[in-house]
């Protein structure tokens, strides 16, 4: 990860670095029993097909995990995350590429926060977008 | 229709708690976050490297903010799906299955933090449905959005941070590619045709043989669109029509991305034009970059068909 933004160096505009994540049932799996959910659609293939879907598919608070994470690769240590808010569209399924790409859309110097728009795109669309406010050391 | 029966037995359930506050099984625990980081690629070491973590901005080892809800959920008790609702929420989606309202999806989850949680804190979360819209027709179908908040609080009490939740329950749309394949694929729609009622059919008529006229009072003489039984000036219900020779500018403008609708090219721009004899008409703008129409931009009518609808259009001049 990077050493860290400071709030100073950050301008409206700024992209993330990119972060594409390959999807394997294993960070699915992994990421919704890391995360407590046990609700089968997550873990159970056949559950998932039930539904619909061809396979397991990501929890949100995975999907959080995952915007959290690009976001501080970025902002570093130092970083505090506010808030993240993100719209749920296209699912993540075993075998496609996650790919999270973000931009700093507001710098409010006196609050010293940044907020930073999201996107996590998959083969099939937008799996989240949304934004993420975060406090940075000045 | 919206079904009322399901609508007054989920009224009882807006404002209500799910239940008694969630208390997390475990107090907030490194390994758990080292799990969790796994999971995540999160290589952030304020979340496991105690020395990195004491010179950071956080003083110590914190839990990533984004593991809030995982401190509460209740874990391998969410993997038998017959079993009987825990709580008002667990409920309310029972109630919605029943009324056939079988899909569910999330759409929105918006968690705000107070701040970060260390290790040993206990969590414990107070969760309230707080609306359900009304019927909404989806891409997925017809459904109800259920809006959930989420408060988490530490063991001293103090709010650590908030979620919101929404999820669509919703009856699933019958694919056509679900029908059994007996013939070609159903045929596209077309536009939909404007409503002629009794008061405007006359302007539709006229469109339909290539004029576009404007309503005129025969007490007053103020003209008026769009049309209606009374003017408004003089408050006459006496009216005649006078031709409008389709010249006018844009008065104001916008390009609509979504919803689709059937029978248009989106995106398509709409424009409210300031036609020469004063009065204004909503026509769509074709043959012109969405970038280069603009508030006063000269505008010529015609009438055309599209979509299977005839239609006054507008065209850039000079």
């Amino acid at each position: 990860m990077s050493v860290g933004r400071r709030l100073s160096q950050v301008k409206v505009g700024e992209e993330l670095p990119p972060l594409d994540v390959p999807l394997t049932a294993a960070i699915i799996v992994g990421g919704a029993i890391a995360s407590r959910d046990y609700t089968p659609v997550h873990h159970d293939r056949s559950a998932a097909q039930a539904t619909g879907m061809s396979d397991v598919f990501m929890n949100i608070l995975t999907t959080n995990g995952y915007v959290g994470r690009f976001v501080t690769d970025w902002a570093g240590p130092d970083a505090t995350i506010r808030k993240v808010a993100i719209k749920l569209g296209a699912p993540n399924l075993p075998g496609d590429t996650m790919k999270l790409r973000g931009r700093v859309a507001k710098v409010d110097a006196q609050a010293g926060q940044v907020e930073v728009e999201v996107v996590a795109k998959n083969n099939w669309g937008d799996h989240a977008t949304g934004s993420v406010t975060l406090a940075l050391p000045r | 229709m919206p079904d009322r029966a399901l609508e007054q037995a989920f009224a009882a359930y807006v404002g209500q708690p799910f239940g008694p506050p969630e208390q997390g099984r475990d107090p907030v625990n490194e390994p758990m976050i080292r799990q969790w980081c796994d999971a995540m690629g999160d290589q952030n070491p304020v979340y496991w490297d105690a020395g990195a973590a004491a010179k950071s901005a956080h003083g110590g080892v914190v839990a990533p903010p984004t593991m809030l809800q995982a401190w509460i959920l209740s874990g391998w008790r969410m993997a038998s799906a017959d079993r009987p609702p825990q709580d008002r929420q667990e409920e309310l989606h029972a109630l919605f299955q029943q009324h056939g309202y079988t899909g569910v999806v999330a759409t929105n989850c918006e968690q705000e933090y107070a701040r970060y949680l260390k290790p040993g804190e206990r969590v414990r979360a107070e969760a309230v449905i707080e609306a359900i819209s009304e019927e909404k027709v989806t891409a997925l179908g017809t459904g109800y959005f259920i809006v959930t908040r989420t408060t988490f609080r530490s063991d001293a009490g103090d709010a650590v941070g908030s979620m919101l939740f929404r999820v669509l329950r919703f009856k699933p749309e019958k694919r056509p590619e679900a029908q059994p394949a007996a013939g070609a694929a159903p045929a596209k729609p077309g536009r939909i045709p404007p409503l002629r009622g009794h008061d405007n059919g006359w302007w539709w008529e006229a469109i339909d043989r290539g004029e576009i006229l404007i309503q005129k009072c025969s007490g007053c003489g103020a003209l008026r669109h769009p049309p209606r039984p009374m003017c408004p000036e003089c408050q006459s219900t006496e009216w005649g029509t006078t031709p409008c020779a389709g010249h006018g500018s844009v008065h104001s403008h916008v390009v609509m991305h979504h919803p689709p609708m059937p029978g248009y090219d989106f995106p398509v721009a709409i424009a409210l034009i300031d036609l020469a004899e004063g009065t204004r008409l909503v026509a769509n703008i074709v043959d012109c970059p969405f970038e280069e129409i603009h508030i006063g931009m000269k505008v010529e009518a015609s009438i055309e068909e599209m979509g299977g609808v005839k239609m006054p259009v507008f065209r850039r001049i000079g």
